[in-house]
């Protein structure tokens, strides 16, 4: 099945765009970023639990990010500020990773209606370097790899 | 020149990724790739030598003409190095379809 979410990472550049369509209208797209409930319900997955600590949804607001695995050991830690939040059109927010040397982020959603029923989502991110963003890109790569590594070591020390 | 080239630099360029895509199609020698292009021809050159040095395009000599091929194999290089940042952020997107689908507003 064909992957509804597009990334533009041109070579060269410190920054990348993300594109998406959704079958649901601008409103709820936006509702989806814009309550903390539905944050962490849609960032957690089946190896980690997001939860939002803090979050103020305006303009010079701030949030607060943590996920935990299913120990309940903090995985991931992640804060920033909002610089721009128009309901239904505009998020601007910075984001930064605590304990990884990636520095902070800065971040452009565009919400878009395209029908009542259809919207669209344009993410565009801009890093603090070039070597940043493509350490970045290569985590989820690199994880897959290490889950793949982890999955094979559990299944072989079984056979043992 | 620039001895790190690899292939995701030879893909950074648009005029580049166009050459990538006329070639999947079928072989061709450089004018025929160049007359698909209103750049100079220099630079049309330029591009095939880079793209040919990272091995996404391999040479191929029949006769006096040298044709250029897509190396599959190195297409596949970058598909496969950006899929699991895609595929992260597609999970998360269908879930958050799923989940605002089902969301009933309490007005």
């Amino acid at each position: 099945m064909e992957l509804k979410t597009k990334i533009k990472a041109e070579d060269g550049k410190q920054e990348l765009t993300i594109t998406r369509e959704f079958d649901l209208p601008v409103e709820l797209l936006f509702k989806a970023h814009a309550e903390p409930e539905l944050i962490e319900q849609w960032m957690t997955n089946p190896y980690a639990t997001a939860k939002m600590l803090k979050f103020e949804g305006r303009k010079h607001g701030g949030y607060i990010q943590e996920s935990t695995d299913a120990s309940g050991k903090i995985v991931f830690k992640a804060n920033g500020t909002f610089h721009e939040f128009i309901p239904n059109r505009k998020i601007i927010r910075t984001f930064e990773m605590e304990n990884a040397p990636i520095g902070v982020q800065l971040e452009f959603l565009q919400f878009e209606k395209i029908t009542d029923q259809k919207s669209k989502l344009t993410t565009h991110v801009v890093y603090e370097s070039l070597a940043v963003r493509d350490q970045l890109l290569k985590m989820p790569f690199a994880q897959g790899l290490s889950m793949a590594h982890d999955r094979m070591q559990e299944i072989m020390s079984k056979l043992k | 020149m620039n001895l790190r080239r690899d292939v995701f630099q030879a893909i950074a360029d648009p005029t580049r990724r166009a050459i990538v895509v006329l070639v999947a199609s079928q072989a061709m020698t450089a004018g025929a790739i160049a007359s698909n292009f209103d750049t100079a021809r220099p630079t049309v050159s330029k591009h095939l030598q880079i793209l040919t040095e990272c091995k996404l395009l391999e040479q191929e000599q029949n006769g006096r003409e040298v044709y250029y091929n897509l190396n599959p194999k190195k297409m596949k290089e970058i598909a496969d190095f950006i899929e699991p940042f895609r595929k992260m952020w597609d999970d998360r997107y269908n879930k958050l379809e799923t989940i605002m689908k089902n969301y009933k507003p309490k007005k």
